[in-house]
């Protein structure tokens, strides 16, 4: 698997890849993909479109960006999520909380 | 660095020739190379002194009289065990099939005659290298295997001590709950839990929490405590789902969560009340139809949600006798094959449809699973609880310590819940520990509450929301019963429950009258009473169970307002 992150030229869009297994391995890579900027992004997108699975600790990592990203205030997407991820955020419910599509 | 150098750590090397022209020759290239050196004259000879002296690194000759190298090389490499005592052989021999002999009884490695000093070295050193590889191998693995040993111990008290607090419940002695989990699935994070309540449903929680190992077993203690306590107490699933959340919201680090079904069997009532937040869907399974009806999750784990944004929502499903709930972890449905295929929905179905034997669906889901992925799992948890009748079992309530000179003997409270109230709060519990003072009450704790709480609903559904029984005939007008309650509910802004409880001494024992009033229109009370109790009917139990329970109940103000008594005699 890897983590790849990708900031719009404005800097207001970040953008992170995953590929492959998005599980507790990938702990330390994914808080590395948002962590080190400096200044916030406004918007936080999680692309999983090369993701083949997803784990609870996965969840949680999400969790983890939401929570940097300003919590209820923040504005984070998960785009391109193949069926059988789709099926775990779905019963996690997590659409309550990311925007996901 | 030169390869004359001397290694870094003097070595104890064997040398064993039968010539001893080569012998002396080898022995002094390699002490001038800074080792030590034993010797020995034929193969046998060479046994002996490793035997004795255990030296670290063997040069043989392959062709020896007594005994020859292979045959040594071979005793050697036995002797030495798990450890590498490299054995480089020194033979004029070209052939390749004699070469291999050589590798093929142990040797590691093979030096040419005449030697050439350089390449010896470096072959000692190369050799050398690997044995220290393999010294720090087995170090590693020994001490992992403490490491794993110590862990082990560690996990077994730590489950011991959870046992005490998690299997407080009835999960082993409820003859209706079966279940199936590793013993070891605390460390999973999956969790299993059942109680009884005050007036004898039966509250079943399977949580699973994010992540393994300790961090899941520590939110777990804390969540079995809520669970047990408030199930005593007579507390209802919104209320202890609410705790939970708001206890695993408060300890639990932001990326932590629990993944949970809550239910609450009602054999009295024939009900089952479900929240799911993030597991499987469970099923309710009907014993006549063969008909499965799911139990999705509509709502976030707990520990996710602020208590502002908690949704406590949960939803009501009929049951008959002989109806049986079923719950499943995660583990069941990410089970994967060879190809990283799961297991999913759709398999599991297929396990519910070929199934005859209702006794014998864990086994077949079992051996579905064995034959899709080849073995077991060890985090898959199932259960699976059913509807008998029978007397239900009461939870026995707290131990109490006090001694009983202190109860309250002769005292009277109103209460007087409206609208805003009636919403959101469920006085049951409250209620129940205030009569619960009274000691002569406590042994009727049961009935009491099971009493309280069909009263107490049939003047907030029938009285204040206006709701009709008789819609609840049928499986479906049950579920629009309970849409329309909840709809009444969110919308109500008058109205009021007011209860009453007056508590006389009679000798030394007394007589507790409950009063319920509510601001309904009432009800025809003699048409009501008239009516058969049909046991099987899902509207108007709640009556039937109370005429039941109580020795003497009356209807006044035109069904608007009910009374009920209970005494008790001194106490032994």
């Amino acid at each position: 698997m890897s983590v790849e992150s990708v900031v719009s030229p404005d800097g207001k869009k970040l953008t992170i890849v995953i590929k492959g297994r998005f599980d507790f391995s990938s702990h330390q890579l994914f808080r590395d993909a948002y962590e080190p900027f400096y200044k916030a992004p406004d918007t936080y997108i999680v692309d999983l479109k090369d993701t083949t699975y997803l784990d609870s600790s996965a969840l949680g990592m999400l969790l983890l960006l939401r929570d940097h990203a300003g919590g209820d205030e923040s504005e984070v997407r998960v785009i391109n999520s193949n069926s059988d991820v789709r099926k775990i955020l779905a019963i996690s419910n997590f659409d309550k909380l990311f925007d996901i599509n | 660095m030169s390869a004359l150098a001397p290694a870094h750590e003097a070595l104890t090397i064997l040398i064993a020739d039968d010539s001893a022209t080569d012998l002396l020759l080898l022995s002094t290239i390699v002490r001038r190379q800074g080792h030590q050196v034993l010797t020995a004259a034929n193969g046998r000879e060479a046994v002996e002194v490793f035997t004795r002296a255990r030296p670290q690194l063997v040069l043989m000759d392959a062709l020896m009289p007594v005994m020859d190298g292979f045959e040594a090389a071979r005793w050697i490499k036995q002797l030495s065990g798990e450890a590498l005592v490299p054995i480089i052989f020194l033979t004029s021999l070209t052939d390749s099939a004699d070469l291999a002999e050589c590798l093929d009884a142990g040797g590691d490695d093979f030096l040419a005659k005449p030697y050439n000093p350089l390449l010896l070295a470096a072959k000692i050193n190369a050799m050398d290298r690997l044995r220290r590889l393999q010294a720090t191998v087995l170090q590693q693995r020994d001490l992992i295997a403490k490491h794993n040993d110590y862990l082990l111990h560690e996990q077994r008290v730590a489950k011991a001590v959870f046992d005490k607090v998690a299997h407080s419940g009835c999960i082993n002695a409820a003859p209706n709950i079966r279940y199936l989990q590793s013993p070891y699935a605390l460390f999973n994070g999956d969790l299993l839990l059942a109680a009884y309540t005050p007036s004898g449903d039966m509250h079943v929680l399977l949580g699973d929490f994010t992540g393994h190992g300790l961090p899941a077993a520590v939110g777990a203690m804390p969540l079995a405590e809520v669970f047990y306590g408030m199930t005593a107490k007579g507390y209802g699933l919104t209320q202890i789902l609410r705790e939970m959340n708001a206890k695993l919201k408060r300890i639990l680090p932001v990326d932590m969560f629990c993944c949970a079904t809550l239910l609450c069997l009602s054999t009295d009532r024939r009900v089952v009340e479900v929240w799911n937040g993030g597991m499987p869907e469970g099923y309710v399974l009907e014993v006549t139809t063969g008909k499965r009806t799911p139990l999705a999750s509509r709502h976030l784990p707990l520990g996710v949600l602020s208590a502002e944004l908690f949704d406590d929502r949960t939803e009501v499903w009929p049951v008959a006798l002989g109806d049986r709930v079923f719950l499943l972890s995660d583990g069941v449905l990410e089970t994967a094959d060879a190809n990283d295929r799961l297991f999913g929905v759709e398999r599991l179905q297929q396990v519910f449809d070929t199934n005859r034997e209702p006794d014998r669906l864990f086994d077949d889901i079992e051996q579905a699973l064995v034959a899709f992925r080849g073995e077991a799992r060890d985090d898959v948890s199932m259960v699976e609880i059913t509807l008998r009748s029978g007397l239900a079992t009461r939870a026995t309530g707290p131990l109490y310590a006090d001694s009983g000179q202190s109860c309250p003997r002769d005292w009277s409270v109103n209460f007087e819940f409206r609208a805003e109230t009636l919403k959101r709060y469920n006085p049951l519990p409250y209620l129940l520990q205030l009569l619960l003072e009274i000691h002569g009450l406590r042994a009727q704790s049961g009935a009491l509450y099971s009493v309280m709480a069909e009263l107490y609903s049939n003047a907030l559904e029938h009285g204040v929301l206006g709701l009709d029984s008789l819609l609840k005939r049928d499986a479906q007008g049950f579920a629009e019963y309970y849409r329309q309650r909840n709809e009444r509910l969110a919308q109500l802004d008058s109205g009021y429950v007011r209860v009453q409880v007056q508590v006389v001494p009679n000798g030394a024992g007394g007589t507790m009258t409950l009063r319920i009033e509510d601001s309904g229109p009432g009800f025809d009370v003699e048409k009501v009473l008239a009516q058969p109790m049909d046991i099987d009917r899902l509207s108007g139990r709640g009556l039937g169970l109370v005429r039941q329970l109580s020795r003497d109940i009356r209807w006044s103000d035109g069904g608007r307002c009910v009374c009920v008594e209970f005494s008790w005699e001194a106490l032994a």
